[in-house]
């Protein structure tokens, strides 16, 4: 029974938040590793168009609210979903036509890239604010949990309670048929061919008659539709704040570089590595092994390596420690 | 340069003569940031009161009193003191009506009103550590420290015979200060004593972490637009904890109309007063499209009547006579002024009398000009905030 009870608070705290917030930091990484590897430069603007994207999903969720649209237990946001990637889509092509398109015909050093594009996420930054305001926003809707606290423990009968939240098993749903049709995409259509070919030897795919702005193109659409599906997901378990995007930057920027960055498989490694890391440093274990230890050994400390304030210093530290051991990532990467 | 210099001595004579005039006063409050959805009723409230006066036009010669507001932002001591100098340097006010928040208060305080020697009146401002701070006599407020705060919460909780509790306070002076009041005062067992930092969407980690070190109840002294509503929604979400006890950030309507259920149950606690002069400051709040029930209205009307008045004691719109005078008309002996009776008390004062000004909050300030104060201890039911005692 203490086993299970601790294996039960073990997951409610850790394993399935850690699992859901994991999968938001994987597709926020697919988006920048795709740019990395495709477009050859650091995207900081990524957490912005995050926000850009769950903005128009927030926006546009609320008109289907106001009208009567809903999906019954489910979040009226997925209906909107397609429509925050289009509104975005149009945001990054614009963006890339009116300012990455010169710094690519001068061949601007990757460097100057990542300077353009902080001054992008500025832009947006200040967009979103003057659209939606920066007040917190739920837009979560449909059945909150899969399943409740409360009713387990009466079901189950254990001291300790297990909650799901509906939001936290969409997100990883969700992320799963993303990533399985990008792996597909990717791996079997020509232009996905096409687009790893560019990426792997630009000038070998220059003379085999790529179109390397078809294939820009395409990443940007991509991208857009990582970035809105990552940013709505994570607002619509925790809650929408536009500044919060640019916290996550961090975590997800790690993610990408710890699991290889340019390779879509270690941005997804890296996302959960960063996920798990940040959630078991810092969660107090005390309770769990008061459960399993004998009686006279429960601790009096709370058993916490790192306090919460610390969280994002955890991804900061791997980021490091990564670089400095294996700069091309735990996947084969590019070296940065 | 001379006729500059001339120019200026005689606006100085000039203003410093007693006919009417426009007195400005600044209103510093947090209109964006973790209490904002109390401010715009907290602001009113004070301008409520200067608008009684300057109505009323026994005020210095007929003088009347503009309100200027600025915005304390409540967490960013910098912006709040950026717009408390400005409006001292270039609108010119007489004296400060806020700030909000016990951190930008502390920080206006130390770098703007002390060097400029302008009063400030804090309606809201609760941290212990504002009691012995060095202000040369020139900061006040209408509410009570949060060293009494604190033992009033430990007090509920002993009553209520629970024994062993959770602590997560906001991250600021205010957090710090009162949870350290709270266990100063409290005999139960403190399981954990924590901070969570506002502005974040995701409160997963530390409610994992109160939950893991246990307790009956959690006491959240946070803000209710910030972090205190995000925790509570993540011990919800988790099933962590069922009951909670809150501090006077967490008092608002968004409790109730973002949590519900959630919160129905827990209890709290909140500066509050009763008696004659806070029924009339309600009928006059409410005549004048003020949401009376929200937290700190009465004592942002004090603070603003408290201004006026000795600005009207000592017969001079000046700096100097906000500061000489706050004490002298908020306290015995006088005769007691209720809310609404501000003519009668400027009539008074005209007539060299002496005035004790009672206010919506049966104002008393001790110790070093900060307000004794009442709490009301409530309980939420039925999606509403019941009142269970004052003390």
């Amino acid at each position: 029974m203490d086993i299970l009870n601790a294996l039960v608070a073990f997951a409610n705290f850790v394993l399935i938040p850690a699992t859901a917030y994991g999968a938001q930091l994987a597709l926020g990484a697919l988006g920048v590793t795709l740019i990395y590897g495709v477009l050859r430069f650091s995207n900081f603007a990524h957490g912005e168009t995050m926000s850009f994207g769950a903005m128009v999903v927030v926006l546009v969720t609320a008109l289907f609210q106001s009208w009567g649209i809903s999906l019954g237990p489910l979040p009226t946001a997925l209906l909107a979903l397609p429509f925050g990637i289009a509104v975005t889509a149009l945001l990054l092509l614009t963006t890339d036509r009116v300012v990455y398109k010169f710094y690519r015909k001068v061949k601007a050093a990757p460097v100057m890239l990542v300077i353009v594009s902080t001054g992008v996420m500025f832009v947006m930054n200040g967009v979103v604010r003057m659209v939606v305001g920066t007040e917190d926003r739920r837009f979560a809707d449909g059945a909150r949990f899969l399943v409740n606290a409360r009713d387990f423990k009466a079901w189950s009968g254990l001291d300790e309670g297990l909650a799901i939240k509906t939001t936290q098993v969409i997100t990883v749903v969700v992320a799963l048929i993303t990533v399985a049709a990008l792996f597909w995409f990717l791996n079997k259509t020509r232009t996905g061919k096409s687009m790893r070919a560019f990426s792997d030897n630009e000038d070998l795919a220059l003379l085999s008659g790529i179109n390397p702005e078809r294939v820009v193109t395409i990443t940007w659409l991509l991208v857009a539709a990582l970035a809105t599906i990552a940013g709505a997901l994570y607002g619509l378990d925790k809650s929408f704040k536009p500044f919060i995007y640019q916290q996550l930057l961090l975590p997800v920027f790690a993610a990408a570089i710890v699991g290889g960055i340019g390779n879509p498989l270690g941005a997804i490694a890296g996302g959960f590595v960063i996920a798990f890391s940040e959630v078991t440093l810092t969660y107090a274990f005390k309770k769990v092994i008061t459960y399993l230890s004998p009686d006279s050994w429960s601790p009096d400390g709370l058993v916490q390596l790192l306090s919460t304030d610390y969280k994002f210093a955890v991804s900061f530290a791997i980021l490091i420690i990564v670089l400095l051991f294996k700069p091309t990532g735990l996947f084969k990467g590019q070296s940065i | 340069m001379k006729k500059l210099l001339l120019a200026s001595t005689a606006a100085t004579l000039f203003s410093a003569a007693a006919f009417a005039e426009e007195v400005k006063v600044g209103v510093i409050l947090g209109y964006t940031g973790p209490i904002e959805s109390l401010t715009p009723d907290m602001a009113a409230s004070a301008e409520l009161a200067f608008k009684e006066i300057s109505d009323s036009g026994m005020f210095l010669d007929g003088s009347t009193i503009t309100p200027v507001r600025a915005d304390s932002t409540c967490v960013d001591a910098a912006a709040a003191s950026a717009a408390a100098e400005r409006l001292i340097t270039s609108d010119g006010i007489v004296a400060i009506m806020g700030a909000d928040c016990s951190g930008v208060t502390g920080a206006v305080l130390s770098n703007v009103a002390v060097p400029n020697g302008v009063v400030m009146i804090s309606p809201s401002a609760t941290s212990p550590g504002l009691t012995t701070v060095e202000d040369n006599d020139l900061f006040f407020r209408t509410s009570p420290s949060d060293a009494r705060q604190g033992a009033v919460l430990a007090d509920v909780l002993e009553e209520k015979g629970i024994t062993s509790v959770a602590v997560t306070y906001t991250n600021s002076d205010y957090g710090k200060g009162l949870s350290d009041a709270f266990a100063a005062s409290y005999d139960g067992e403190i399981t954990i004593n924590t901070s969570h930092e506002d502005g974040k969407a995701d409160y997963s980690a530390e409610i994992a972490a109160l939950a893991s070190a246990g307790g009956e109840m959690l006491v959240v002294l946070g803000y209710v637009d910030q972090g205190g509503k995000g925790i509570i929604q993540a011990s919800a979400d988790t099933g962590a904890f069922d009951m909670f006890l809150l501090g006077d950030g967490m008092y608002g309507d968004s409790l109730i109309a973002d949590l519900g259920d959630v919160v129905e149950g827990s209890i709290g606690i909140v500066p509050w007063a009763e008696g004659a002069g806070t029924d009339a400051f309600n009928a006059l709040g409410e005549a004048a499209g003020i949401n009376v029930s929200s937290a700190y209205t009465r004592e942002s009307y004090d603070a603003g009547a408290l201004i006026a008045l000795a600005m009207a004691k000592g017969g001079a719109a000046t700096k100097e006579a906000v500061a000489a005078n706050v004490l002298d008309v908020a306290n015995a002996p006088g005769e007691p002024i209720l809310p609404g009776e501000l003519d009668k008390a400027l009539k008074i004062l005209s007539e060299g009398g002496d005035i004790n000004y009672v206010g919506a909050t049966n104002v008393e300030l001790i110790g070093p000009g900060e307000a004794a104060g009442s709490y009301r201890y409530y309980t939420i039911k039925d999606g509403g905030f019941e009142t269970v005692s004052i003390r």
